[in-house]
């Protein structure tokens, strides 16, 4: 065997690094490309701070008010249901007769409890209460009618039996007290799907606002990409340091936005509390969420990555040695 | 190594690079490859770095037709190969060491062995002094050895230079073109693309020459 070929299959060897060396070598070039990318994003502080700051603020907006409709639902949910209908009976109804249908309501399985009103205890509460005393004693009779309070067995068919009870001829009209939960009900769902539409696109918005950052990042880097092809990077060993450029950006996005929400309850949370306390809601102040940061880098981490990968994907491919 | 079989190349707009060109290099030979620009030597040469795909015709390297590398497969089949290019394609914001330790960090050799691998290289071309130099600080000659350094620190088979000695004077261009010559006499496989005649022809090796993307001599020396 010649010298030449001898050294030529040494040449051909050793040009191939071993697997635990390719190993250790990747995990090198992970931190390496990390390193290097904070260290880009540290040179330029300011521009950098406004990316994230911009980040941050599209991230807060839906954290804070899914924390907010969150509070408020807690906050709503404080309020006892009173599953009452009021049966407020026709004139012609006379107190022995309501007091008779009483009995029969009572009777009934789907009916809990009922109390009798009579029109002259409901008048003296209404005086009392109302403060309208001197316009019911400029009345000639009573305004009010004999009033049944039906308490239903099961608040789910409350509904139900004031329907039924309503077709009763006795009846002038049948109010179901906790209607307008019901209502704040359907309200506050409502206002939960808003926030997640509306949360979803905002994402997006982060998705984008990153996928241009990086779009720029990289045409900035077009000969060092070149090279790298042409000495023989592989798509992924190209990609590594922009995927890590993203994620930082997530990263710092993700703490601004939730120093941002800290803010936003520091400044807006004794005052929502006290209204809180108006409604009689329990008085533990408002806050953020403990693991509310944690959460949003974490969030942010994500998008960044997939921001990242969403540019790179689409313009690494475009930068060919040509 | 390196086997041309009746390759033909187009671009798109309808313009013939090369065509029906044929020649095959030997493992441990320098061929210098000339011909006036625009004669198809940087297609040529585009050709083995799989930067372009032959319209016909089939090209074959260290027994590896080109047609069954897929896109996935050119980062691999480019390692193998040390390309010097005329402008050099150093990468000016790291210095002499990184960019030749490049090829080895993207073939995933540990600190060590790099370190051990870049100095060997920079001290064939005689820049090891300067190996925490910035690109521009280096002269025209030295950014090219830097270049060579690079394209040789993987120890690769084969060699290719684009105009290595464009920009150079009479002088650096014959160090340079030494410098060839030794790795063909380790058994590395070189390829040269110049059109400097008086210099190629002072040095004994065959010449390819192309004229309007036909193969019109491949004398010996």
């Amino acid at each position: 065997m010649s010298r030449e070929r001898v050294l030529r299959r040494d040449g051909a060897i050793s040009s191939r690094a071993g697997l635990l060396d390719r190993g250790r070598a990747w995990l090198s070039h992970h931190r390496d490309s990390a390193a290097d990318s904070l260290g880009r994003l540290l040179a330029r502080p300011l521009g950098s701070l406004l990316t994230c700051l911009a980040i941050g603020i599209v991230l807060a907006l839906p954290a804070v008010l899914a924390q907010a409709l969150e509070e408020f639902r807690q906050l709503s949910g404080d309020w006892q249901a009173p599953d009452r209908i009021s049966l407020f009976l026709r004139e012609s109804v006379s107190e022995e007769a309501a007091l008779a249908w009483r009995e029969e309501l009572e009777a009934l399985p789907a009916v809990a409890r009922v109390d009798f009103l009579s029109r002259d205890d409901a008048l003296v509460e209404f005086r009392e209460l109302s403060g309208f005393a001197d316009v019911l004693d400029g009345l000639e009779q009573n305004p009010l009618p004999h009033l049944l309070l039906v308490a239903p067995a099961a608040s789910e068919q409350a509904a139900q039996l004031r329907a039924r009870l309503l077709r009763d001829e006795r009846v002038a009209e049948a109010v179901l007290d906790s209607a307008w939960l019901a209502r704040l009900q359907q309200l506050t769902d409502l206002g939960r799907r808003v926030v997640w539409v509306l949360g979803g696109l905002l994402l997006l918005g982060v998705v984008l606002i990153l996928g241009n950052t990086l779009r720029l990042a990289i045409e900035s880097r077009r000969e060092e990409i070149l090279v790298v092809k042409l000495v023989g990077g592989s798509d992924a060993f190209v990609r590594r340091p922009f995927l890590y450029t993203g994620l930082w950006y997530g990263v710092g996005g993700g703490l601004c936005a939730g120093l941002l929400v800290v803010a936003v309850f520091a400044l807006v949370g004794p005052a929502a509390t006290e209204l809180a306390a108006l409604y009689g809601a329990r008085s533990s102040p408002l806050g953020p969420e403990p693991m509310a940061i944690p959460y949003l880098v974490l969030l942010g981490a994500l998008l960044g990555l997939a921001g990242a990968w969403l540019a790179v994907s689409r313009h690494l491919g475009e930068i060919e040695p040509s | 190594m390196i086997t041309f079989e009746r390759v033909s190349k187009r671009y798109a707009e309808g313009r013939d690079a090369l065509s029906e060109v044929s020649f095959e290099i030997r493992p441990d030979e320098l061929v210098f490859l000339t011909g006036h620009s625009g004669a198809g030597k940087s297609t040529l040469l585009r050709l083995i770095m799989l930067m372009e795909r032959p319209t016909r015709g089939r090209v074959t390297v260290d027994g590896r037709d080109l047609a069954r590398v897929g896109r996935r497969g050119i980062p691999r089949h480019r390692r193998d190969i040390g390309v010097v290019f005329q402008n050099h394609q150093l990468l000016m914001d790291r210095n002499v060491f990184h960019n030749v330790a490049l090829p080895l960090v993207i073939a995933g050799h540990d600190h060590r062995e790099i370190g051990r691998r870049v100095r060997a290289a920079l001290d064939k071309v005689g820049l090891l002094p300067r190996e925490r130099a910035l690109p521009v600080s280096l002269s025209s000659g030295e950014q090219q050895r830097v270049g060579i350094a690079r394209a040789v620190v993987g120890r690769p088979r084969i060699l290719l230079a684009d105009e290595p000695t464009g920009n150079l004077d009479p002088a650096l261009s014959a160090e340079i073109m030494q410098l060839f010559e030794a790795f063909s006499r380790v058994g590395v496989t070189v390829l040269i693309a110049s059109h400097d005649l008086t210099l190629i022809s002072r040095l004994h090796h065959r010449i390819l020459t192309l004229r309007e993307g036909r193969l019109v001599g491949s004398g010996g020396p």
